[in-house]
């Protein structure tokens, strides 16, 4: 893999890899010196354009742990804000040697453009670029489904027959869009609930089951995974919905829905969350919460990404 | 003054003729015309005649954003596309409101001779959408301004866009109008559909433009006045105006080049030269926007050439600037859009990139039908080449051409505008040298 930009083109085959690798990866952080040598001498840098502790820390972290050298670019206070544009900056950490790049950006497209630029010869991995995709967190939702179904005996599985609720604002989410395509590759079924105002046009048209009634959809799909997506404030003064009161009835995961709940379905909700909105503290503590697991899977997940583009000599694997 | 003697071209409606041109007119036609002494011979066997090409919706930056494009450069990008006559969109920075920028911008143009510079007046002052700017004055001036647009922004205040379609009736005008809900389409990014979706680039959709569409030619008709709808983009826009025209409302519409053959699929790769306003649509629309032209429900063909410098394409496509350029390969994108796929003969070529937009835009003395004493404005293009489309071919001053890489049919080998060339054996002329000529001939005619 040259650049990992997107779930919609990953094949079956190579992320079941990812997913493997990661399962490794997992296991060196149990030991008690959680480093590998592999990427000794080499460069990532998180460049990004958004404000996102968690990830850019994931991605840290993850780094590190492969002994690379990580530099943190961040567009706030940089010459960025300063109107610098995303080719000057490519070619500024091109300059100083970055193996790889990780970018999170608000403009959908942007890791593409920077990965097909010709501006830096770097791995590109998408960190998030603005409401269209968001592929580690897919990778490390489906790893942490995986194991929870499989348990000891995950490795070399997909998730065939696996049904996957995902519930809230579908349409500006990215994280929602990367799920459903790698969902669809591993075999899973997803149901998308939400709002007509939240669902994207020609949604009809994806390989996902689309539903208003979030009471209704539960009582007959009874999925294997509830995943409940983050209300961003922002929506809320354009109109998507009237109030959030009225939100978080028709569409939070409360108390009584966590009940109406298959006590072996999963609670997911890839954070930072709105508790009392669209989940509650009931739910969002609860045994069948694999919130906590998912922050930990990202760590392994992305260590196996980027051990996956930037190990051994990028040339001949290109 | 020139004198010329074109050998055997094909007339759009297959005859071959020769045409002799002196003193800015087609002085004879015929077969077997001899080259009076001192006269230029140009074989044309195997290229087809048109008479100079029009183009209703030019956008050539100048004043204000000459990194982009300038009179003179955007009106060489012109003759290279074949085109004797461009009407420049008043999106200016002084915008052209006043009579004083439109008299300016076609002096430029008159001085440059590379084309007709007509410009066009904004509807309202500065584009702001509330007051009717000078409507009269710029009628009134040197520059004769009949066609009135706020392109790039749309009349959306209903009342002012009643007022303007009342009051420029008493000057013969037209209102051009820029079809789109500004609500509707606020940080819009391209056709909205499942691709928008997928892509997560905020969506345009169809309904911002037919509605508007639909709205201004109720108020045509109310109000008996003539209307023009922009770079018609949607197959319910066309089903709009076929209901119009039915109707007899005075209405007329344009189509771009890059809406009759690009679709929204290429924006997959985020390349921001196609990012454009209206946007790229779907393939039903392509095809729907085929067919009113075929059936004369969109009257013409217009360029919407929108030059941006390289650094506004380059770029995230969100930041990206949106617009293509399209003189230069116009005559191309519609040969392999309507000639080479047997919807449309030379003659309707004819029709709709030069007689009908010159008649839109009340341009006296320049389309014609090749008859003796018409204006020599003519060109000469050679359908049987194919070939790659390269910055080579682009002669105005912006790159951001979505064809580049792109085989197309047709080249452009001579343009004559008033009788003297700009484009001969495909190479555009000098400046100084199109420039004396200019010269020469506006001295000849007084």
């Amino acid at each position: 893999m040259r650049h990992l930009l997107s779930t919609r083109d990953l094949l079956r085959d190579d992320a079941i890899g990812l997913l493997d690798i990661a399962e490794d990866m997992s296991e060196v952080q149990n030991r008690e010196v959680k480093k590998l040598p592999t990427l000794r001498g080499k460069t990532v840098v998180n460049l990004f354009f958004e404000d996102s502790t968690r990830t850019r820390t994931s991605f840290e972290v993850a780094a590190k742990r492969l002994s690379a050298d990580v530099i943190n670019f961040s567009a706030k206070g940089s010459s960025v804000s300063k109107g610098e544009s995303l080719k000057d900056t490519a070619q500024t950490l091109a300059a100083m040697g970055a193996d790889g790049v990780v970018i999170r950006h608000s403009a959908s497209g942007a890791p593409q453009v920077l990965a097909q630029s010709g501006w830096i010869d770097a791995g590109v991995v998408n960190a998030g670029d603005g409401t269209h995709e968001h592929p580690t967190q897919a990778l490390l939702d489906a790893f942490t489904m995986r194991r929870r179904i499989h348990g000891d005996a995950a490795r070399g599985r997909d998730l065939d027959g696996v049904s996957v609720m995902i519930v809230g604002d579908v349409l500006h989410s990215r994280v929602a869009r990367s799920n459903l395509w790698l969902l669809e590759t591993l075999g899973a079924h997803v149901t998308f609930v939400a709002p007509a105002t939240l669902v994207p046009v020609g949604a009809s048209t994806w390989p996902a089951d689309i539903r208003y009634d979030l009471d209704a959809a539960l009582a007959e799909v009874q999925p294997d995974v509830m995943m409940m997506l983050r209300i961003q404030q922002e929506r809320m003064n354009a109109a998507f919905f009237p109030t959030t009161r009225e939100y978080s009835r028709q569409w939070g995961l409360d108390d009584e829905r966590l009940l109406a709940l298959r006590p072996d379905s999963i609670v997911m909700h890839p954070g930072p969350m709105n508790r009392g909105l669209e989940i509650s503290s009931r739910a969002a503590d609860s045994a069948q919460s694999t919130v906590i697991e998912q922050v930990a899977n990202g760590v392994s997940i992305r260590m196996a990404v980027l051990y996956s583009l930037l190990s051994g000599d990028r040339e001949a694997r290109s | 003054m020139t004198t010329t003697l074109i050998n055997g071209a094909t007339l759009p409606d297959g005859t071959t003729t020769d045409l002799l041109i002196a003193d800015g007119v087609i002085a004879e036609r015929g077969a077997g015309l001899s080259a009076p002494a001192g006269a230029r011979v140009v074989d044309a066997a195997g290229l087809v005649a048109l008479p100079g090409l029009v183009d209703l919706h030019t956008h050539l930056r100048e004043p204000g954003f000459e990194q982009s494009e300038t009179v003179l450069s955007g009106t060489r990008a012109a003759a290279a596309g074949g085109f004797t006559a461009v009407f420049a969109m008043a999106n200016t920075m002084p915008v052209s409101d006043t009579a004083g920028v439109v008299e300016q911008v076609q002096a430029l143009g008159d001085a440059a001779g590379y084309a007709t510079v007509r410009p066009i007046g904004a509807v309202t002052v500065g584009l702001g959408g509330e007051r009717l700017s000078e409507i009269g004055a710029m009628a009134n001036s040197r520059a004769g301004v009949r066609v009135f647009s706020d392109d790039g922004k749309c009349v959306h205040d209903s009342l002012l866009m009643r007022r303007a379609l009342e009051y420029v009736k008493t000057f013969d005008g037209v209102v051009a109008q820029h079809a789109q809900d500004p609500r509707l389409t606020e940080n819009a990014q391209m056709n909205e559909g499942a691709l928008s979706s997928e892509l997560g680039l905020k969506g345009w959709p169809a309904v911002a433009e037919e509605s508007i569409i639909a709205r201004d030619v109720l108020l045509a008709e109310h109000v008996g006045a003539r209307l023009h709808i922009c770079h018609l983009s949607t197959a319910g826009s066309v089903d709009v105006v076929r209901w119009a025209k039915a109707r007899g409302i005075e209405v007329t519409a344009e189509v771009t080049p890059h809406h009759l053959l690009l679709t929204e699929e290429l924006i997959r790769s985020y390349d921001a030269r196609y990012k454009v306003n209206p946007p790229l649509r779907r393939d039903d629309d392509v095809r729907a926007l085929r067919e009113g032209l075929v059936d004369g429900t969109i009257d013409i063909v217009a360029t919407d050439h929108a030059p941006h410098p390289e650094e506004s394409k380059d770029c995230e496509w969100d930041h990206a600037s949106f617009g293509m350029v399209g003189l230069e390969s116009a005559l191309s994108v519609v040969q392999a859009a309507m000639v080479d796929t047997g919807l449309f003969g030379w003659a309707d070529v004819a029709r709709v990139l030069s007689q009908t937009p010159a008649a839109i835009g009340r341009l006296g003395g320049h389309s014609h039908s090749f008859e003796v004493g018409a204006s020599a404005n003519l060109v000469f293009v050679d359908p049987a080449s194919s070939s790659t489309f390269t910055v080579d071919r682009l002669a105005g001053k912006s790159h951001n051409s979505p064809y580049l890489g792109m085989t197309l049919p047709g080249s452009v080998r001579h343009t004559f505008h008033r009788g003297y060339p700009t484009v001969l054996d495909g190479s555009v002329l000098g400046a100084s040298e199109v420039a004396a000529a200019a010269a020469a001939a506006g001295v000849a005619r007084g």
